[in-house]
């Protein structure tokens, strides 16, 4: 059998340690509960099982067959092959998580440099070893701001993906902690600052706001919002799109205590929405009460630079029920995939990239408005996505789908007030041709 | 013998000056919101930055470096065609939100991975969404709360679970809300039935159990154990950590557990990346159907689609429906070794630990507490090298390294004294688990002085962690900081 070398000789195998067959190692297992095989088919050779994968990868469309203008969660980027070429060391991907410093000092210095860029990014003075993906780092950090305020209700605004929404909402059930929403403005898009004043309370353990929010609009108030929320001595919880620091103002810079994200975008594929990576940062003061794995620099017996999984009393296997979070296995390797990716673009190149996504950003939307029909949502300046109007918003996705497009994420479904409206996203990877393609069938309608 | 590189490879800030410089505004973003500088992260050329991971990569030890018998963690080979099979841009290029119509093969893929999940756990319906273990005792338990309060019963707010469980089950049940009840092992390593019986009550909704447990020793009595379970009205959990030592020879759903977790980076071979991605799907009896997370995958006149419609679903647990690269890996892999291939997978990875523990016993430096008859990992202690030669359970881990080989778990699970739990998994040769147990009983022989200063050969001496908690040092910042204040 394949990846068993020692299945030609277990009676030898048997012999030697005093056994004659190999139901003897089962002997424990109640008789009447055994079970002769599992009723799946027999194993097949490589090539044969590589050729029924061809037949179905043939029954999907990848986004060089069906670009897609979907916004609202992940989309597509431009994955260096450098970054590629990182992540398939296999020193890397078949290790186990780094229990042993010793033998790992390569991952944990990748962790440690992590952390560093993403310390850098949000101007955050620590940050986790990752967290599954964007929404549960929005979970944790509304646990992580009970515990620290000791107050049980956590505000978001109404306009954050109905995904995220949902999984805040089991990641908070068990602490007791309500969730309230504030209503953003219809106009602008943007939170409005006399809702949130009317719903924080004196028992606000936190406010969530996302930046540019889940409209692709830049939300201008930040730092009305800070001072009000700390004057109520509420934690300060902002999300972020990391690409968009490369141009934007920080986090950290408008008074965030703990800001999250969505990693996925920095060198990852969108592996239909896995391949994750939940960013998590917070201020120095709060970080004995962070979720996860941390990465420290120390040194060695010798006095030699070192690193090593650090302040692990906050972790669950050593305090297993009074653990800051139940997470164990992270997302490593998409971890890894970031580090590699923000390393290769450098400071300068973010910028640029940034600015990229911003501009084609404006320019799809410029060039879709010009199209009859057409109604710019929200007044709000955005970054790579956003929202526009249409009669026939329907029918339109269908339009394109025919003709190998995907269209914008229509949001009636989950925001009611917003029928007809789709939200778009672009990034750099959508060509000049992907972009005339979607014009000129936008054109037909 | 694998001998670790040792480099001293500076930090990536340190690679190139890095200076502050500005950077140009722009026009239609309002000022207040733009950077005014570039973000403090080094420009550097693509050829530094391939020289620096490749060396971190080389610090680094990974299952194709050598054998990794890390207990509970089923650390065994990946397929190199499961990986390659991952990357095809018509799996990883696809958009979550893409028209059902462009996604039939990964709806496929999940479906059919859904139906091959059930035979072999014997259950009747799984979700692939949670992204690791404890992300799916979580959902577990949101399912647990789910089932009791639709049964209109509010007042189970306790999780019963064995002092040989995970960490992660008792914080996951924190998380979900409930209080956690953990109770002593008896005389042989196995759930104390009587004591069981005693704490079950109408506030339990759940007991949570790894079988075999972490011991390794298989919880013989799980018959009578899911009967109590059953009487007292709360559910039956099964931590899938250990599923490597019973597929095709005894499934959770015939053994009476009404939820069960797998970990997909560990018995279905989908490599740990480091920590992650992982997935922890989760499966359900029937009665706990209506609750799984949405979207479910259905299949209709060979048409396969996402399914919403599920009022009494808990919701979603994560954004999308997984780490599907995950899951890609794991369906190639049981395709690859069908029905057979997982049960000779499971026997031999029973011999191998069976064989080293037989072995290691013999040399008469290790002992086995509890029951002799393991699964697919067991449990020794050190304490007679510790009473004779000062030797703790880590100063034999950490030697090991010197000998090229990764040590197994240390000091887990707790029952045991000076504990050293080993699981060499299938895929390690006769050769290789001999040259194991060689170094093991190398070790106890060897000079006490030599044995307490490893490791030597590796990249860095034994790490000073206490150090790293009093002074925190976790970013370039700090560390700048830090060199600041001291000059």
């Amino acid at each position: 059998m394949q990846f068993i070398p020692n299945s030609p000789i277990k009676s030898q195998m048997l012999q030697e340690i005093g056994l004659h067959d190999m139901k003897d190692l089962y002997t424990d297992v109640p008789k009447k509960l055994q079970v002769k095989n599992i009723g799946l088919p027999p194993g097949r050779c490589q090539q044969e099982v590589e050729e029924h994968l061809r037949k179905l990868a043939r029954r999907n469309k990848s986004f060089c067959e069906i670009p897609s203008f979907i916004g609202g969660g992940v989309k597509p980027h431009y994955i260096p092959a450098a970054v590629k070429s990182v992540l398939s060391r296999s020193e890397f991907y078949t290790a186990y998580t780094p229990y042993q410093p010793e033998a790992s000092q390569g991952f944990l210095q990748a962790i440690f440099e992590y952390q560093s860029m993403i310390a850098e990014l949000t101007d955050m003075d620590v940050s986790n070893a990752s967290l599954y993906d964007g929404a549960t780092a929005l979970g944790e950090a509304a646990l992580m701001c009970t515990r620290i305020t000791k107050r049980k209700t956590f505000v978001i605004p109404k306009n954050i993906s109905w995904e995220k929404k949902c999984v805040l909402m089991n990641y908070t059930k068990g602490a007791g902690i309500a969730v309230k929403e504030v209503m953003y403005n219809q106009k602008t898009g943007m939170i409005d600052l006399e809702e949130v004043r009317k719903v924080v309370t004196t028992d606000t353990a936190g406010l969530y706001i996302e930046n540019p929010n889940f409209f692709g609009v830049f939300e201008e108030s930040t730092e009305e919002i800070q001072s009000f929320i700390h004057k109520n001595q509420s934690m300060f919880v902002v999300g972020i799109d990391p690409l968009s620091l490369g141009i934007l103002k920080s986090p950290g810079s408008y008074g965030a205590d703990i800001v999250i994200g969505e990693g996925n975008c920095l060198g990852n594929p969108i592996d239909f929405g896995g391949s994750t990576l939940g960013i998590f940062a917070c201020k120095n003061e709060f970080v004995r009460q962070v979720p996860g794995r941390i990465i420290g620099l120390t040194q060695d017996a010798e006095g030699k630079r070192a690193f090593c999984m650090t302040m692990q009393t906050r972790e669950q296997h050593i305090r297993r029920e009074k653990a800051t979070s139940n997470i164990c296995t992270n997302e490593g390797l998409c971890m890894l995939a970031a580090a590699a990716y923000l390393s290769w673009l450098g400071g300068k190149r973010l910028y640029d990239l940034s600015l990229l996504n911003y501009s084609k950003g404006q320019d799809l939307e410029k060039r879709m408005m010009n199209i009859p029909g057409f109604t710019k949502k929200f007044s709000g300046a955005h970054f790579n996505e956003f929202v526009l109007q249409h009669p026939k918003a329907k029918k339109i996705n269908k339009h394109l789908l025919q003709h190998g497009i995907q269209g914008g994420l229509l949001l009636d479904s989950w925001y009611p007030e917003l029928s007809n409206c789709m939200l778009f996203g672009i990034t750099e990877l959508h060509s000049e041709e992907d972009v005339d393609h979607l014009i000129s069938h936008l054109k037909e309608v | 013998m694998y001998q670790s590189v040792k480099y001293d490879e500076p930090l990536l800030k340190d690679l190139e000056v890095c200076v502050r410089q500005k950077c140009l505004s722009i026009p239609k973003i309002p000022q207040n919101l733009q950077r005014t500088t570039f973000v403090n992260i080094p420009n550097l050329d693509e050829s530094q930055v391939m020289r620096h991971f490749l060396h971190l990569s080389q610090l680094n030890y990974g299952i194709e470096t050598g054998i990794y018998p890390l207990g509970s963690c089923t650390m065994k080979y990946n397929p190199k065609i499961c990986e390659e099979i991952s990357h095809w841009e018509q799996f990883a290029s696809l958009h979550p939100y893409q028209d059902e119509s462009t996604i039939q093969g990964t709806l496929q893929i999940m479906y059919e991975l859904e139906r091959f999940l059930c035979e072999i756990t014997g259950m009747d319906h799984f979700t692939l969404q949670p992204a690791a273990g404890a992300h799916g005792e979580f959902t577990g338990l949101l399912l647990t709360r789910a089932y009791h309060e639709f049964q209109k019963d509010f007042s189970r707010d306790e999780v019963i679970l064995p002092d040989t469980s995970h960490g992660t089950n008792p914080a996951s049940a924190a998380m979900a809300g409930y209080k956690v009840i953990e109770i002593p092992s008896n005389q042989e390593g196995t759930v104390d039935l009587e004591i069981l019986e005693k704490t079950l009550s109408e506030k339990t909704a759940c007991f949570m159990l790894t079988n075999p447990n972490t011991l390794g020793i298989f919880e013989s009595e799980i018959d009578r154990i899911a009967q109590l379970v059953h009487k007292s009205g709360a559910l039956l959990y099964y931590d899938g950590a250990n599923m490597n030592a019973i597929m095709g020879k005894v499934r959770p759903g015939d053994m009476g557990f009404d939820i069960v977790h797998l970990n997909l980076h560990k018995t279905f071979s989908t490599p740990h990346g480091g920590g992650g991605p992982g997935a922890g799907p989760i499966g359900v009896t029937k009665k706990l159907e209506r609750f799984l997370p949405v979207p479910r995958i259905i299949k209709k006149n060979d048409i396969f689609s996402f399914d919403y419609e599920y009022p009494d679903s808990i919701g979603k647990i994560k954004a999308a429906y997984g780490n599907f690269s995950v899951l890609l890996k794991a369906y190639v892999y049981i395709l690859l070794m069908g029905g057979n291939g997982l049960t000779e997978a499971s026997e031999v990875a029973v011999l191998n630990a069976n064989y080293m523990k037989k072995k290691l016993v013999d040399s008469k430096y290790y002992e086995l507490p509890f029951r002799d008859l393991r699964k697919h990992e067991f449990v020794l202690s050190g304490q007679r090298l510790l009473n004779t030669k000062g030797i703790r359970a880590l100063d034999v881990a950490k030697r090991l390294l010197d000998y090229g080989l990764h040590p197994p778990t240390v000091y887990f699970p707790h029952l045991v004294k000076e504990a050293l739990m080993i699981e060499p998994t299938e895929t390690e040769s006769k050769k290789n688990l001999d040259e194991y147990i060689d170094a093991l009983v190398h070790i106890a022989q060897e000079d006490p002085d030599l044995v307490k200063n490893a490791p030597k050969n590796t990249s860095v001496r034994r790490i000073d962690e206490v150090g790293a908690v009093k002074n925190p040092i976790l970013t370039w910042k700090a560390l700048e900081m830090k060199t600041e204040k001291s000059d």
